[in-house]
Order: structure tokens, then C-alpha cells, then sequence
């Protein structure tokens, strides 16, 4: 079996790092000394993949120590232990080690195993330590694991086999390996019709049965385990030696997978049980999971293209032909395929979408350890969890989210004995909440704490120099305050957050992913940021604009109306800066033949195109020679082979072929208060001199 | 297998083993060469969409395929005359490896020349002479009689990239 059985091993730590999660988020959820048995089956599903999955791809020290935490999961399972704080803090503790060491072992980094060992003694501790509360009531029950004290009348294994109902297709016979199993001692076969259904529902080719099998020989664990070799993935199984002290329970499906080409569904089958299609999490991964509907629907889509195509090309036979009839024919075919095309353009985009849940995971857990390191009592709610958002921009949103959110447990959330004495519930609430809004996600991060006090964000504003103790400033601009680089506010520095690094790059990280923040807060009520943040970075809907030879793309979002400029209207200030007046509002005019240095048409204001566009909440008209049509493009970054160049986001290629630039509006209104050409040390000016 | 043996093994000529190849290109009556293995391809000189506020000797950009490719003007950037872009033009796409990856570029040139065999032993070190700085000239070769200027790519078209100060000029 010449296999390379390393192709397999990104899709392992994929998966690990899945079944991690998932142990993460069980643990958080179990509730501290009534588990629901669900939560810690998935958690011991998940651990026991882990271990499978790493003894086969030769990562023992891995497979050794999740060893540790099964068993103590495993107890936890069958009922014969508590769940205790304690259990489970060190089962947390275990999963961030096991995180560790499986991240190592993909960047073949040693693993640290001082770690583990500390970790693993402390299981051992847990397990030897006796708290064994089971009765000997649930010895009776049929479901429960083999009891420990079962009479050890001679060595045997008992063996509790439940085939998965489609187990009889892939040609497995029970009966045959139930025969085998005879040949090797004496043989007690008990079966389990339960599950048996009516004779007129009854499918001939699925298995519905499951059997308690007893096996009185002295053989090896081994060799009855190879019996069941080759339905290890389609079946529970569960083995147990009659003789034995301790109910320590193996499962030989998954943790031996002694044929290397069954592994990979050994390992992969149990967890796709537990969460289907469930993505990876793992921030950096170059892969994407895609679930097979979406794939489907693409597989459609381009089917209906080729048919359109067909019907396309069918026309063009005898263009001699040509008459009403056939053009006819032809527009409805490129209607069709226009349509086509949209269509799998969106199935296409909408591979690269993830439910923003991805960001939400890490949450839980943050919010769980923060609470107990500062005694805070807090509550996490999600909401909108499924709302869909680009992988690259979920990717990014990540490490803001998590500043944010710990902002608001460091600071937001007051220490419980204050709430209590605020008429506030002793337990703080945390937000998350995720939806749709026009053409953006918002996600909001709302907390019912403290809320900002605004006269200490001024004070402290003044106290760094920000601006004059005498300067009057709306709400909007304190909190724009916040986000200036080095101000904090908290009034002593934590590990945790107040160090003043972070909101500036918040907001910065946010800004680069053409979205934006707001804060609102009410003091002694809390605080929410809003985050805008747009669907996808890829593509984006523009209008294109003409300035001299050159043709422009602005988003359209960005736009807030476009209008022919009128003398009266113009007014100016200091004889340089222009203002129009639109309605109520003075808006400066950014000439854009000025700002980018070209030779434009229109140079004269008087009956010109103003396309007013706001931007980071300011508001800009730019004098344009002619509007376009508006249509979607695809964003190309100057970047990969140039630079940032300042008023530009990006580039497009347009229909025949030759690159549009696309404006990056905030970046224009700011180049038109810095203009390049003006004597100051901007870095364009040193550019244009370079 | 490289381009280069592949090339090598077509054309058959003496292959040395520390040969390097070079594409060479006329600029102003001079001979440049950039090694053959940066080169992507050549191409006619096409219109490229100005960026604004950037050095004069950025072209602009243009599409290659799908990707954004930045052009730059020799001519422009060694500060030479200007001369209306005609048959011969050509832009010399390059694979340019800088502190933050890999980049593509084009560079504008007045015509293509040929490409030589320069062994490295042959390879002068360039004088320190005033006009262009040194660094982004990795050798001068002798190829039949005549001198041809072999630049330092990497670090002739990263800079007035990545570093905004840095003048070309000395």
C-alpha cells in the first residue's frame, strides 16, 4: 500500500483544529455539574477523532496526550464522573496545549512537551482522584458502558457493535465477522431489535440491528480488533475487556486505523457526523471549505451556460439567413446569457463567503477566561451568527472584534458589586450582533456597562495634547477621540487592554477594509461601536466618471448625489477654498483635474458635474468632465505590483480591456486639504520629487 | 529544468558553467542587459492608464492578463532625452523581487538587442561614475568589442517603489 499518506495530513490539522473548536465550545457550554450528555458526547467525539486521526499520521506525543483527556471525557460520558470546574478548566487547558502541539507539528516546530506533561499529571490527577458517584442502578441500564466492577470471570472482551444503517451496502456482513470471532473463543451473540422498524418500512439493505456481543477468550485486543477492521468507519464499536478493573473504553473504529487507506474517512467520517459542513476556522488557511450546494449550484449554472451558448451558436449557421426572426432570437440568447453570467458571478463570489460565525467562535471562551481573571460576571449574546461576510474580510475583522469586545469586558463591563449598587443585574451582557444593511454587514459589539464618560475622554484628550481645554466638541468628535493613536482612557493599565495601542489600529484595520466604526454611548446605560463593513472586497458597484482623457471609477456607495453646478451656488472662502451649497450644507469642491494633475475638459465651474460623495462622515463634491454608465467591477489591488497611491483604492479592468483607476474618496477629500502640488512635506510631494 | 538550460540546449551554444544569460536592450545608443531569467515577456508598447501623482518616469499601468502591472519609462528614469515612442518601442516585462515579495513590472525600452552568454569572471565591476547611481549596476560585460551595462533590476525598479525619499540621481 504505497499511499503517501502526508497529502492526508493538511486535512487532518484542518479537522483537529475543527474538533478543537468544538471541544472549546462544548466545554464552555457544559454546565458545571449537571453535563448534558450531547454536549460532552460531541466533546468526546471530537478529542476522540483527534486522537485517531494523530495516531495514524504518526503524531503519538499528540495522540498520547488526547489520550488523556478521552478518558477523563469518557467518564465524564458514561456518568461515572462529575463535571467540575476543575475538570473542566484543566479539559480547556488541555485543548489550548493540544492547539499547540498540533500547530507545531504542522510547521514541523518541536513540540513543547513540558506543557503537556504538567497537563497530563494533572489529568492523571483528576482521574485518580475518586469521585466515582456511580450507582449501582445504572449498571442495569443497557446504554450504559460496561460496568468497572463486572465479576472478572476470566479474560474476554465484551464488544458493543452498532453498525451505521448503511454498513450492509459497502458489503460488510456481520454474520461473517461474527463467525470469525467465534473461531477465536466461546461466543455469546445478544441482539438489539430496538431500533427494528415496522415490516412496511423496513428497507432491506440498511442495517437497523446492533449487537452485545461476549467474547470468553484469551486473545489480544488486537486480534478482535482486526475483525472489525474493515467497518471501523461504519460503525460505533465499542470493547471492553470483561477482566478488567477499570472501565477504560476503546474504541478501536477510528484510533488504530491499521489500513492506511481507510484512514482518511476514519477519521473525517465521525466528526462530518457531529457538525456537518462546518468550515475551518484556522485564520490563515490558503483553503476554503465550500459546502456541496453551493457547488452544485455553480455545476447548474454553468450547465445553463453552455445550453445558452449552444443556442447562441446555433444562430450563426447561414448568416445569409439573417432576418428579424433570428436577431430576435439572438437578443433573447445574450438576455439569457447575461443573466448566465450574473448568476454564476454571484454562486462564484459566494464560495468565498463564510457565516460570520467564524469570528464569533472565538468569543465564548475569550469572554469565559477574561470573566474569571477579573472576577467579572458576563454574558455573551449572538445574534445572526449565519450572516454571510467575504473570507478575507472575516479574516481581517478577526483582531479588531477582539479588541473591541475585550474594550468592552475590560472597561465596559463594571466589577459586579458596582453594578449591584447602580440598580444594574450583577451580570453584564455583551452583544454581538451581525446583520445586513444596504449593500454592508454591521456588526455591533454593544455592552450595558459604563459607557464612556466624555468629560474624562477630554480631560485626557487635553492632558495629550489632542486638543485645547477650551475647544467646544459635538459627541461625535470625543468619541472620534478614542480612536486617535495613543489615547487610552483606562485609568490603570492592564494586560488586557489600556495601553493605548489598539483603537487607532481598530480603526484603521477597519478602514482598510472600506468600512467604517461609530461609537454611541450613554453613560451608566453602555456602550455600542457599529461596524460598517462591506459584503465583499472583490467586487464592487461604480459609477464611471470622465476627467479629461481619463476615465474614473467611484463607488457607488460613496456617492450621495450628482448634480450640474450653478454659478449662485458657488461660494468661496479666502479666495481659495471653494464651497457649493447644496440645500443646507457647504460642501468644498475637489477639482479632480487639480488633485491628479491631468488636463481636463471642464476647468470651469459654471456648468460643470459635481458627484458629492461623503466619505469617514465628510461630505466633498468632485468636479467631473462627464458621468458614465455605472457598472460592477472587479477590484484589482495597485499594490501586488506597485504601491498605495494616495486617492486610489485600486484599479479595474474595463470592458475593452485597458485599466480604470478606482477613487478612494476619503483618501481624495484628504489629498484635496494636502494638496500635493502645496509646499508642505506631504509624502506625495517627496514622491513627485524622487 | 531552467529556461536557461532549456535555451542552452536548443540553441547549443558553448555552455559554460557559470554562464549567465542576458537579455540586452538599446537605450539612447547604449546597450543594457537584465538577466534572462527575470524576464516574463516582451510586448509592443501599448496605452497605459496614468497614475496620478507618481514620478514622471511611471508611465502608468496597464492590464497584462488580468493583473495590474506598472510600467516604467528608462528613458525617464536615467534622466535622458524623450523620444516619441515608435515601431521598435517595447515593453520588457520583468519579475522584480523585493523585501515584500514578488513583483511584476514592465519597463519601457527603445528596442530589444540580443541576448549573450556573459560568464561571471567576465563580468567588470562599474567605475564610480556620477550619472546613475552604481548600485543599480550589477557589472559591466564585453560582448564582441562593445560594453553592455548590466543592471541590478531588483534594485533599480524597487526603488522610487518602496523608498519614497531615495533619489535616483546621486
Amino acid at each position: 500500500m504505497a499511499i503517501d499518506i502526508t497529502q492526508f495530513h493538511e486535512t487532518f490539522f484542518e479537522e483537529s483544529f475543527e474538533g478543537l473548536d468544538i471541544m472549546e465550545s462544548g466545554l464552555l457550554n457544559l454546565d458545571i455539574g449537571a453535563a448534558d450528555n450531547d454536549t460532552v458526547n460531541s466533546i468526546f467525539r471530537a478529542a476522540h477523532s483527534i486522537k485517531g486521526g494523530s495516531a495514524t499520521f504518526g503524531f503519538s506525543e499528540v495522540a498520547e496526550f488526547t489520550h488523556g483527556m478521552e478518558t477523563l471525557l469518557d467518564e465524564m460520558r458514561d456518568g461515572s464522573r462529575d463535571v467540575t470546574q476543575e475538570s473542566v478548566d484543566t479539559l480547556l487547558q488541555s485543548v489550548d496545549c493540544l492547539r499547540e502541539m498540533l500547530g507545531a507539528s504542522r510547521d514541523k516546530t518541536p513540540i513543547d512537551l513540558g506543557r503537556a506533561e504538567v497537563l497530563k499529571k494533572d489529568l492523571e490527577k483528576i482521574l485518580s482522584s475518586n469521585n466515582s458517584i456511580k450507582s449501582p442502578s445504572e449498571n442495569n441500564d443497557s446504554n450504559s458502558t460496561t460496568p468497572a466492577s463486572e465479576p472478572s470471570g476470566g479474560s474476554g472482551w465484551e464488544i458493543k457493535f452498532k453498525p451505521y444503517h448503511d454498513m450492509l451496502r459497502t458489503g460488510n456482513d456481520p454474520v461473517r465477522m461474527f463467525r470469525e470471532l467465534a473461531e477465536l473463543g466461546e461466543l455469546s451473540v445478544e441482539v438489539d431489535i430496538s431500533q427494528l422498524p415496522a415490516l412496511e418500512d423496513l428497507d432491506p439493505e440498511e442495517s437497523y440491528l446492533s449487537w452485545k456481543l461476549t467474547l470468553k477468550a484469551d486473545v489480544e485486543k488486537e486480534k478482535v480488533k482486526e475483525i472489525f477492521e474493515w467497518v471501523e468507519d461504519e460503525c460505533d464499536i465499542e470493547l471492553n475487556e470483561l477482566s478488567a478493573a477499570t472501565d477504560k473504553t476503546d474504541n478501536p473504529a477510528n484510533v488504530i486505523a491499521a489500513a492506511t487507506t481507510a484512514s482518511p474517512q476514519a477519521t473525517d467520517k465521525p466528526k462530518k457526523l457531529a457538525t456537518p459542513k462546518k468550515p475551518a476556522t484556522s485564520t490563515d488557511s490558503a483553503s476554503i471549505r465550500v459546502s456541496i450546494d453551493k457547488v452544485d449550484a455553480l455545476i447548474n449554472m454553468v450547465g445553463e451556460l453552455v445550453i445558452t451558448q449552444s443556442m447562441i451558436g446555433q444562430l450563426d449557421c447561414d448568416l445569409d439567413e439573417f432576418d428579424n426572426n433570428r436577431m430576435e432570437k439572438l437578443r433573447d440568447g445574450l438576455t439569457l446569457l447575461e443573466r448566465n453570467t450574473r448568476e454564476l458571478q454571484e454562486s462564484v463570489m459566494r464560495i468565498r463567503m463564510l457565516p460570520i460565525s467564524f469570528a464569533f467562535n472565538r468569543f465564548p471562551r475569550m469572554v469565559h477566561d477574561l470573566c474569571q481573571k477579573l472576577n467579572k460576571k458576563i454574558e455573551l449574546r449572538t445574534t445572526g451568527e449565519q450572516t454571510e461576510l467575504d473570507k478575507t474580510v472575516m479574516e481581517k475583522i478577526g483582531d479588531p472584534l477582539v479588541h473591541l469586545v475585550r474594550n468592552s469586558i475590560d472597561h465596559g463591563i463594571e466589577m459586579p458589586e458596582d453594578r449591584v449598587s447602580a440598580n444594574k443585574p450583577e451580570t453584564g451582557i455583551i452583544e454581538l450582533n451581525a446583520f445586513h444593511k444596504g449593500g454592508n454587514i454591521i456588526i455591533e459589539i454593544k455592552d450595558d456597562g459604563a459607557g464612556f464618560n466624555k468629560e474624562r475622554i477630554k480631560a485626557k484628550a487635553v492632558e495629550r495634547g489632542l486638543i485645547s481645554s477650551d475647544e467646544q466638541l459635538s459627541d461625535e468628535k470625543i468619541y472620534d477621540l478614542l480612536f486617535q493613536p495613543g489615547f487610552s482612557t483606562a485609568e490603570q493599565l492592564s494586560d488586557i487592554s489600556g495601553r493605548g495601542v489598539g483603537m487607532d489600529v481598530v480603526r484603521r484595520n477597519i478602514r482598510e477594509l472600506g468600512g467604517n466604526i461609530d461609537v454611541s454611548s450613554e453613560v451608566g446605560k453602555g456602550t455600542t461601536f457599529t461596524i460598517r463593513l462591506p459584503l465583499t472586497l472583490a467586487i464592487l458597484d461604480g459609477q464611471l466618471v470622465c476627467v479629461g482623457s481619463e476615465i474614473y471609477i467611484t463607488p457607488l456607495v460613496s456617492i450621495v448625489e450628482s448634480l450640474q453646478i450653478k454659478k449662485e451656488f458657488v461660494n468661496n472662502i479666502a479666495g481659495q477654498t471653494e464651497l457649493y451649497k447644496v440645500r443646507d450644507d457647504y460642501i468644498p469642491i475637489v477639482r479632480m483635474h487639480n488633485i491628479f494633475g491631468i488636463d481636463a475638459e471642464q476647468k470651469d465651474l459654471e456648468g460643470g458635474l459635481l458627484v458629492i460623495v461623503e466619505g469617514d462622515g465628510k461630505k466633498a463634491g468632485l468636479l467631473v468632465d462627464d458621468l458614465l454608465g455605472q457598472q460592477q467591477v472587479v477590484i484589482k489591488s495597485l499594490e501586488t505590483n506597485y504601491k498605495r497611491v494616495d486617492g486610489v483604492s485600486g484599479a479595474t479592468i474595463l470592458g475593452d480591456g485597458t485599466v480604470a483607476l478606482i477613487l478612494d474618496v476619503d483618501g481624495l477629500i484628504e489629498l484635496s486639504r494636502n494638496p500635493p502640488t502645496s509646499g508642505n512635506t506631504s509624502t506625495s510631494q517627496v514622491r513627485e520629487v524622487a | 529544468m531552467s529556461v536557461a538550460q532549456q535555451i542552452d540546449s536548443n540553441t547549443s551554444v558553448d555552455v559554460m558553467t557559470d554562464t549567465d544569460q542576458y537579455l540586452t536592450f538599446i537605450l539612447a545608443g547604449e546597450e543594457y542587459g537584465v538577466d534572462i531569467l527575470r524576464v516574463q515577456e516582451i510586448k509592443g508598447w501599448d496605452n497605459v492608464t496614468p497614475i496620478p501623482n507618481t514620478p514622471d518616469y511611471i508611465k502608468g499601468v496597464i492590464n497584462l492578463r488580468g493583473t495590474i502591472v506598472p510600467i516604467v519609462d528608462l528613458r525617464h528614469k536615467f534622466s535622458l532625452d524623450t523620444i516619441p515612442y515608435g515601431a521598435t518601442t517595447v515593453v520588457i516585462v520583468l519579475k522584480v523581487s523585493g523585501d515584500d515579495g514578488n513583483r511584476t513590472m514592465g519597463i519601457v525600452v527603445d528596442a530589444v538587442s540580443d541576448v549573450y552568454n556573459v560568464a561571471a569572471e567576465e563580468m567588470k565591476p562599474p567605475p564610480d561614475f556620477g550619472t546613475i547611481s552604481i548600485d543599480y549596476v550589477k557589472g559591466l560585460a564585453t560582448v564582441e568589442d562593445k560594453m553592455v551595462i548590466v543592471l541590478e533590476i531588483d534594485k533599480l525598479l524597487n526603488s522610487g517603489v518602496l523608498d519614497k525619499s531615495e533619489s535616483f540621481l546621486q
